[in-house]
């Protein structure tokens, strides 16, 4: 066989493999660069480390502890609305899940002022709760709020679609041997969705974690009271270098060790050979 | 299929590329970074450079004077520096980003309060502000706005000033961020500029003078960026901006003369 006969056949093949090929790696590096960047800048800072700065153990404490309630604010109100949701086929359902999603889209910033617009001290409700003296701006409600308010829906979509994946002979049998709804819920549903909803529960804490748009704007920044990490990331970088890098790295270290957990609990039921 | 692919390529980097090569050759650009308090003030002096200088297209960039300084810091390009405070001119000096000296004074300012229009707190005076349940807002430390303001609170008694500080509820990036939340009522009182109080903002906030006794100057200072890609261009923006046209429209947006 000549070389002119086989070319017209393999070239374009191979150069199609090669430009994929390329065009992944060259994604895959755009990926991992800046994860390298920020390690090496912070290795390669001058100085003393500043792990003892102030400011970095309180926006710590801080962002653990608004991020705590948080969870468990989401928990509370988004396991029943989840539920409630995959059990009940009601007029504009798909509206309402609809609107229920938006925050995941909608950009922080719009959506600090849409808190603002709603409990602001000129708000929609913060009007009325100022004349009850009650502020929510500038406070770590307001911290609290504004993650709640981006990332509960992560949550409720995981355990809306948990809860829609058990079978519901399930409940009938537990109804059958006598067991109220809540008995049900929580000796039958909740133990299998645990998982799924834990995953969920962590994308939303990660998420919650590394909320910057509405704090800043709805919260505010003022340290030990509002001032997170996210937020102290940004405000240091023209204080302190190393006070910025210390609490990126940080922080993305507490995100990645939350998504390595959500993939582990993923992975427990599933394993795809590879893990 | 996969030179599709490489058409699209070739479209978006286009689309993206690098914005002085598909500009035409006779257009020169220069990019100024601007204290946020310069805004109202310098977008007209931009826009009468560009009057005169019909090949010249001038970017600004706002932000706090140490966000601008940090930018720089981190290497990035400008054509100029417009400092509200010494301090952060002579950070950028000390990065070797401007030369020593090359900088000079172009405006001042005075400080001032401002309340939200209806005044909830009901503040009458600087010793209005250390009183309980006063919600305050002032940039946060390094912005200029604050070391002027720490400065008044410096030449107070240290009670004052603790129950002063204890009213802070936040600290913002730049004095405009200071206003917009006074602008918006969600504070009681804030420190600013008196030229940050434009005619705009004349239905949400108030202005409450800081007497001429307790008040400080802000001294503006500018100065070409070492690396300057038109050294030539930046000189000619800072000779117009110390003009007597160039003083004139910063004496319209509230400014003091150059020292």
């Amino acid at each position: 066989m000549s070389r002119g006969q086989m070319l017209p056949a393999l070239r374009p093949e191979k150069f199609r493999g090669w430009a994929a090929g390329g065009l992944a790696t060259a994604m895959v590096l755009f990926l991992l660069i800046p994860f390298i960047g920020l390690i090496w800048r912070t290795l390669t800072l001058d100085g003393d480390a500043a792990l003892n700065e102030p400011s970095i153990f309180s926006s710590l404490i801080l962002s653990l502890g608004t991020t705590a309630i948080t969870v468990a604010l989401i928990v509370l109100f988004g396991t029943p609305l989840a539920f409630f949701l995959a059990r009940n086929q009601f007029p504009f359902k798909r509206l309402v899940t609809l609107l229920i999603d938006i925050p995941i889209v909608m950009p922080p910033v719009v959506a600090g002022l849409a808190l603002l617009s709603a409990f602001g001290r000129r708000g929609l409700i913060g009007q009325t709760l100022a004349n009850l003296d009650i502020t929510i701006t500038f406070t770590a409600a307001a911290v609290v709020l504004a993650q709640l308010f981006v990332s509960s829906p992560f949550y409720i979509r995981a355990a809306q679609s948990s809860f829609e994946s058990l079978p519901r002979e399930y409940e009938d049998a537990a109804a059958v041997d006598g067991a109220d709804r809540w008995t049900t819920f929580w000796y039958v549903i909740l133990p299998q969705s645990a998982r799924a909803l834990l995953a969920g529960l962590i994308l939303s804490w990660a998420r919650a974690l590394g909320e910057f748009g509405a704090t800043i704007l709805f919260a505010g920044n003022l340290q030990g009271r509002t001032q997170t990490m996210p937020l102290l990331v940004y405000g240091a970088l023209e204080r302190d270098l190393r006070v910025t890098f210390i609490t990126a790295l940080i922080l993305l270290g507490m995100a990645i060790a939350a998504f390595a957990l959500t993939r582990w609990l993923a992975g427990v039921d599933d394993t795809d050979g590879d893990s | 299929m996969i030179f599709s692919v490489g058409r699209i390529l070739i479209i978006l980097l286009l689309l993206t590329g690098c914005n002085r090569g598909n500009r035409a050759d006779n257009q020169r650009e220069l990019t100024v970074f601007a204290a946020a308090s310069l805004t109202d003030a310098f977008l007209a002096l931009a826009e009468s450079f560009e009057a005169q200088n019909p090949d010249v297209q001038i970017i600004l960039n706002f932000a706090g004077s140490s966000q601008l300084a940090a930018q720089l810091r981190e290497g990035a390009p400008a054509d100029l520096f417009a400092s509200a405070n010494p301090a952060q001119m002579q950070a950028v000096i000390a990065a070797g980003q401007v030369e020593p000296g090359s900088e000079t004074e172009f405006a001042t300012n005075q400080l001032t309060l401002v309340v939200p229009q209806d005044n909830p707190a009901e503040i009458a005076a600087f010793e209005d502000l250390a009183r309980p349940n006063v919600g305050l807002i002032l940039a946060v430390e390094g912005v200029p706005i604050r070391q002027y303001t720490d400065q008044i609170l410096a030449s107070m008694p240290g009670e004052f000033q603790d129950s002063f500080y204890a009213n802070l509820l936040s600290e913002e990036d730049n004095v405009r961020q200071v206003l917009a939340k006074i602008a918006l009522g969600e504070a009681d009182a804030g420190i600013v500029y008196t030229s940050d109080i434009t005619p705009d903002l004349d239905q949400e906030v108030r202005e409450i003078a800081i007497p001429t006794g307790q008040n400080v100057v802000a001294a503006y200072s500018i100065a070409p960026l070492a690396d300057t890609a038109d050294s030539e261009l930046s000189q000619r923006f800072i000779n117009f901006v110390l003009s007597p046209a160039g003083q004139d429209i910063l004496m319209s947006w509230g400014f003091g003369p150059k020292p």
